[in-house]
């Protein structure tokens, strides 16, 4: 089992990123967003034990589900509100919103919604290193692409997975196997035993935990990333688990069987138990945490409200970067 | 020095000098050196920066956008342009995307070779110009010339945006020129040049074209006294409408040539842009020739009628000079 230290720190960014999605989901229906908000309720213990494990130089590419990986990582709570509240002062100035945020120049990338899109982009910066001698044997800079059952069945992906191995890169994929893409059975979206058999395929170590269980995915993942940076080629994980709510705010998931519901539990509730029952929590100290928790949120979301929206008349219209293109030339 | 001989030189020097650049696609490494050998030698002369990839056209693009966002320049060399399709997904959504969403830069530069050649077919003969200039954020750029081969692909690796630079299959080995890059000038990326003055009218090509245009316009002047003017656009996206509007004020009419499908792109952008901006230098309706509204045909006798050649540009413009 992970040290205590590490199952607290876990434990903080799971309670930090359900009460984000909780308050941004509170924003939708309070009409205060444009669009749909997409929550990782469910997927925290995976998602979080995944962003916890990186380091400054890694390379996290989150997908919709993925609140407490990027708070893992380092995201603030204060870039989660401006994006999904539009805000001019957002990492995505209000071109772009709710998950499709990020900062390529932190290893944070921004997703495009195209399933499977963002493993090869992954992928090429770890080749990048590669190229430029930046890597230190032994102890790489790592790359984590989210992606899940619905995800694992598109061309992009495939293709990306398979390079990764050629290259034998410090790539991790962390596959959500959530039972549902969007309203989809997995019988309807792959037909193998199980996912992480498709590593035999790729010719990349597979790794299978239960999602649910916050330690198994702190065992589990820590083991892939800790082979991942020892030079042992990608890594491919592949958590079982359920998506505890709609694929986004709209949707209110009435499409999931009783009896699949029944064979999940809640990640963070049984973490907590855990954790107060092993004595390494107490209640009072969950309670801190939780309060330390929607004060930061509603801190973020107070300073993101405060902010100025974009405005059409002062828009930069430019999709490219060289606005006059008839003087460039190379040197 | 030959069109072909030309990319391969511009690449051997942007491996030489600037160590972020590296090629990546099918096919490019060892004594292969590529489907059309634009690479051939370069992945001895530079260990480790001419990578062979899997066919895997998305990933490819996306293993690229991930290594430009990281520092790199890297070149990705599609075997045909029709198999960017493959990748299209990456090309526009992603690569043309990103500046506007996040304000940083994706100079990436994707080498296509397009256009037809007798038996190449449906599949190996596209020009994907219409398709990849519609999405905000891309660069498209066609050389015709053994000069622009050179100057336009350092160019297109200079550049900070997302390339799609489109090498014509015909021209790599058929187009031989003198030409000293130590000596030779060349226009910016994004410039629009004259290839032949002329006062009668204006034949506006890119790519191949250029050289059915050129012809073409020799005929007019030697068997029927027309003096034409051949604009070659190099870049089709964006369009460097001041030249071709200069041009048209100097000639009042205009003939829009390319081998792509007839439905929308360059050749329809430059007939709108006339009708918009250089109505008043019009003394007649502007005409397009474009390819046939079909998939490209393999057999030689079909392929040849498929697009626009010399002779179908000679006959626009006798018409043309009869309005």
């Amino acid at each position: 089992m992970s040290d205590n230290a590490e199952r607290i720190r876990l434990f903080k960014v799971m309670v930090l990123a359900r009460t984000c999605d909780d308050r941004m989901a509170k924003l939708k229906a309070q009409n205060e967003v444009a669009g749909s908000v997409f929550v990782g309720r469910g997927q925290e213990a995976l998602s979080g034990a995944a962003g916890i494990q990186l380091r400054p130089g890694d390379v996290f590419a989150p997908l919709i589900r993925d609140q407490a990986g990027r708070f893992g990582y380092g995201e603030t709570p204060l870039d989660v509100a401006r994006t999904v509240l539009g805000r001019r002062t957002g990492p995505m100035r209000g071109r772009d919103g709710n998950v499709h945020r990020g900062d390529w120049g932190a290893g944070l990338l921004p997703m495009i919604s195209h399933l499977g899109a963002m493993a090869a982009p992954v992928i090429g910066v770890l080749l990048s290193r590669r190229l430029t001698g930046k890597q230190k044997p032994g102890d790489l800079s790592v790359g984590i692409a989210s992606i899940g059952d619905g995800g694992m069945n598109t061309g992009a992906l495939h293709e990306a997975m398979n390079i990764a191995a050629v290259e034998r890169l410090p790539f991790i994929l962390l596959v959500a196997d959530n039972q549902f893409a969007y309203s989809t059975t997995s019988d309807r979206t792959y037909a193998c035993k199980h996912l992480v058999d498709r590593a035999i395929g790729y010719g990349v170590a597979g790794h299978r935990c239960d999602g649910t269980d916050a330690d198994a995915c702190l065992a589990t993942v820590g083991a892939a990333v800790a082979a991942a940076r020892a030079g042992k080629g990608p890594q491919l994980v592949v958590a079982d688990l359920l998506r505890l709510a709609g694929h986004g705010t709209h949707d209110d998931a009435s499409y999931v069987p009783e009896d699949v519901k029944s064979r999940f539990g809640d990640c963070l509730q049984m973490f907590e138990r855990s954790l107060i029952q092993q004595g390494v929590l107490d209640a009072a100290a969950v309670a801190a945490i939780r309060d330390e928790a929607r004060r930061q949120i509603e801190a973020a979301v107070e300073q993101a409200r405060a902010e100025p929206q974009p405005e059409a008349a002062t828009e930069d219209w430019s999709a490219r970067c060289e606005r006059d293109l008839v003087h460039v030339r190379s040197a | 020095m030959k069109y072909l001989e030309a990319i391969r030189l511009a690449l051997a020097e942007l491996l030489a000098d600037d160590q972020r650049v590296f090629i990546y696609g099918q096919d490019i490494a060892g004594p292969f050196g590529g489907a059309f050998k634009a690479t051939k030698g370069l992945s001895e002369r530079f260990p480790g920066r001419v990578l062979n990839s899997p066919i895997s056209e998305d990933a490819m693009t996306g293993l690229a956008i991930g290594a430009a966002m990281d520092g790199m320049r890297p070149i990705v060399e599609y075997q045909f342009a029709d198999f960017a399709s493959v990748a299209f997904n990456q090309l526009v959504n992603h690569a043309g995307s990103i500046f506007y969403r996040t304000g940083r830069p994706c100079p990436i530069v994707a080498r296509l070779p397009v256009g037809g050649t007798p038996g190449g077919g449906p599949f190996h003969c596209q020009m994907p110009e219409t398709w990849l200039s519609n999405h905000p954020g891309l660069v498209v750029v066609a050389p015709a010339t053994v000069a622009d081969a050179y100057f336009m692909l350092k160019d297109a690796v200079a550049c900070r945006d997302p390339v799609a630079f489109l090498e014509h299959k015909y021209l790599y080995y058929h187009l031989e020129a003198e030409f000293d890059p130590r000596v030779a000038e060349h226009p910016g990326l994004g410039r629009a040049v004259v290839r032949r003055q002329g006062d009668d009218l204006t034949i506006v090509a890119y790519s191949g074209m250029v050289h059915h245009a050129t012809a073409a316009a020799a005929v007019l002047e030697s068997d029927h006294n027309i003096s034409a003017e051949v604009v070659d656009l190099r870049c089709v996206r964006p369009l460097d409408e001041e030249t071709i509007l200069a041009s048209l004020a100097r000639t009042g009419r205009i003939i829009i040539a390319s081998e792509g499908f007839p439905f929308g792109g360059p050749t329809a952008e430059v007939a709108a842009l006339v009708a918009e901006k250089g109505f008043a230098y019009l003394d007649a309706p502007p005409v397009r020739l474009a390819a046939r509204d079909t998939p490209i045909p393999f057999h030689p006798e079909l392929f040849a009628e498929h697009h626009p050649d010399d002779q179908a540009i000679v006959q626009a413009a006798l018409e043309l000079a009869k309005y």
